[in-house]
């Protein structure tokens, strides 16, 4: 795919400030209460036995495994690296996470424990969480991040700039940073779907972040209140099926922050198998942002494996 | 109903039955499976309906015992026994209503009955009163060969599994409930197979007696079917058998052994004895901290 195809197929659109509102809110309106309903009755399967076994092992592969703390050490971050490559040591058929999450100044740190394995290297930018900050600080942020060495770029749209409908200037910050990011580093939009306040909102930013060059799509930043949730995931599932439909492109989706037991992530993969189908079923297209997560699924592999319960003396805490 | 004085012309009052459940966590939920079975007297007349419980409810009760270990362990020992004092209390002003389920449940009469729920009250407060003593009966300070304190103090076993005596429904279970969340240790309690009524009703009584949802969490059904899981479970410290027959404890014990549970064999006891501190010690730890005593002056210690 080469970088920012989608900037061509949307020059109409993309324009002007007043076209891309035009555009934005020309796309189709969500009825929450369906949505809602929809996401919830996605959520009643009942996955079972080797269907649970292939779910369990499907979402060990798709989780970032996240540390974003003003407290994170170099160890802690070792120790998470060495938990991504190996989540269970007692049993090597466990799959690996597909990354690790950190901070910028802790991706070589990260990156030197990954050293030869198959675990990517993501890192938030752009003045995460918040994103208040000047282009120029952010974009400096990203070439600090993809110069350490990460292998995806997290970044977070300007909420301010997009409530307040200057969605030109947000198009630009998004197509900047991927940019920036080049063919070195894939680009991981973050709505922060919990400050945008409608499903409409979700819909539209999932549009202009497509159209900005990402090659994925977050729900959140797991610093806010309402994180993923499985019908604002489903706005964003909805939002990549249409994008491909319309231009062939495929993007990526991830849900991240809140997402803590393995029954709410099997509910997540019924979701992206029942709006996008298998082709998102796949860690290089459908992500967890997770860090607890992890320990759940494990103890809910080592009792399918075992028969017996596991508890939380059998897994790392972190 | 029972009323002889109400006229034939007045319509009869429709019977109010209750609907028994579980008691998890601090609430009272039906069981996972959705499923029942029949509570018959010891005449075999119908009594109720019982949750069956299911091994994903002895799961959650885990999860919720668990949850509650942290608090109840650290409450102090004289908040400990102020609660299980209150368990008395509650348990004094619904006095009838358990006098009547125990007459039902195992055939007294209701004399005797009122003597059975009376000791099982009488055990709350004896155990209430231990709460704060019981560290000093099995803890204290070790002479040892050097300039050190040497302490040893009793700790709570963590989560325990109990299998609640097939007999005696009500006085049998507080005698091996009480001592256990006396010293600090949560519990998952399988009531009496065929006579969980007063249980699931003691389940009442102690969301009503500021005891943190989690610590008691009583299960009713089929024991052998709830308490496999729970021997095999590897978040469960302690499991006590006092209601297994012996193939199930054996079979129990085995499982109990992969992380090494604490097990207590079940055993003939009579509950309307003094029940001594055997219970209280059997889900305890010991935990013994040296302290240096500093520098020893030519009058001895400097403390």
């Amino acid at each position: 795919m080469p970088t920012n195809a989608p900037a061509a197929a949307f020059a109409d659109a993309t324009a002007s400030d007043g076209a891309l509102r035009r555009f934005l809110h020309g796309l189709p309106g969500i009825d929450p209460v369906g949505l809602e309903a929809r996401a919830a009755s996605l959520g009643t399967r009942s996955i079972k036995t080797s269907a649970k076994a292939y779910a369990i092992d499907l979402a060990i592969s798709m989780i970032d495994l996240t540390t974003l703390e003003g407290a994170d050490t170099p160890g802690k971050v070792r120790a998470l690296a060495a938990k991504a490559v190996h989540p269970d040591p007692t049993d090597r058929t466990t799959p690996h996470t597909a990354a690790v999450c950190v901070y910028p100044d802790m991706v070589a740190t990260a990156k030197e424990v990954l050293k030869g394995s198959d675990v990517k290297v993501a890192s938030v930018a752009t003045a995460f969480p918040a994103g208040r900050a000047a282009l120029p600080v952010k974009l400096a942020d990203v070439r600090d991040a993809v110069a350490a060495g990460a292998d995806e770029i997290d970044m977070v749209i300007d909420r301010g700039a997009f409530l307040a409908g200057h969605y030109l200037k947000v198009y630009e910050e998004i197509a900047a940073v991927r940019a920036e990011c080049g063919d070195k580093a894939r680009l991981k939009v973050i709505f922060e779907t919990g400050e945008l306040s409608t499903y409409d909102n979700i819909r539209r930013a999932s549009w202009l972040g497509m159209m900005g060059g990402a090659d994925f799509i977050k729900t959140s930043t797991g610093k806010v209140a309402v994180n993923a949730t499985p019908p604002n995931t489903l706005v964003l599932l909805e939002a990549v099926r249409d994008f491909r439909a319309q231009t062939g492109i495929q993007v990526g989706v991830k849900p991240a922050g809140g997402i803590r037991s393995t029954k709410d992530a099997v509910k997540f993969l019924v979701l992206v198998n029942e709006t996008v189908g298998g082709d998102w079923l796949d860690n290089h297209w459908f992500r967890f942002g997770a860090s607890s997560l992890l320990n759940d699924l494990l103890m809910q592999r080592q009792k399918l494996a075992t028969g017996r319960y596991s508890g939380p003396d059998y897994v790392t805490v972190d | 109903m029972s009323e002889k004085s109400s006229e034939k012309s007045e319509p009869t009052r429709l019977g109010v039955f209750k609907t028994y459940k579980l008691y998890v966590g601090g609430k009272f939920p039906r069981s996972e499976s959705g499923r029942v079975y029949e509570v018959v007297d010891s005449k075999g007349k119908w009594l109720a309906n019982a949750p069956l419980s299911s091994r994903k409810d002895a799961r959650d009760a885990v999860v919720a015992a668990r949850k509650a270990f942290g608090g109840w362990a650290g409450a102090t020992a004289y908040n400990r026994g102020q609660i299980l004092y209150r368990i008395a209390e509650m348990l004094e002003g619904r006095k009838d209503q358990f006098v009547r389920e125990v007459a039902e449940a195992e055939g007294l009469s209701k004399s005797k009955a009122a003597a059975v729920v009376d000791a099982a009250i009488d055990r709350w407060v004896w155990y209430a009163g231990w709460t704060d003593k019981i560290g000093q009966v099995v803890g204290g300070a070790n002479p040892v060969a050097g300039p050190f304190f040497n302490l040893s103090t009793p700790e709570p076993t963590g989560v325990v599994t109990v299998l609640a005596p097939q007999e005696s429904s009500f006085l049998g279970l507080v005698s091996v409930i009480a001592p256990v969340i006396a010293t600090g240790n949560t519990v998952i309690v399988i009531a009496s197979e065929k006579a969980p009524l007063p249980a699931l009703s003691l389940g009442e009584v102690l969301a009503t007696s500021d005891l943190p949802g989690g610590v008691v969490n009583v299960l009713s059904g089929k024991t052998a079917e709830i308490a496999a899981p729970l021997a095999a479970h590897q978040d469960v410290n302690a499991i006590d058998l006092t209601g297994a027959g012996s193939d199930l404890a054996r079979d129990l014990e085995i499982a109990a052994a992969d992380n090494l549970k604490r097990v207590v064999r079940p055993k003939a006891v009579d509950f309307s004895a003094d029940p001594g501190t055997d219970r209280l010690t059997a889900f305890l730890e010991t935990k013994t901290v040296w302290h240096p005593t500093g520098s020893l002056g030519a009058s001895g210690s400097a403390y």
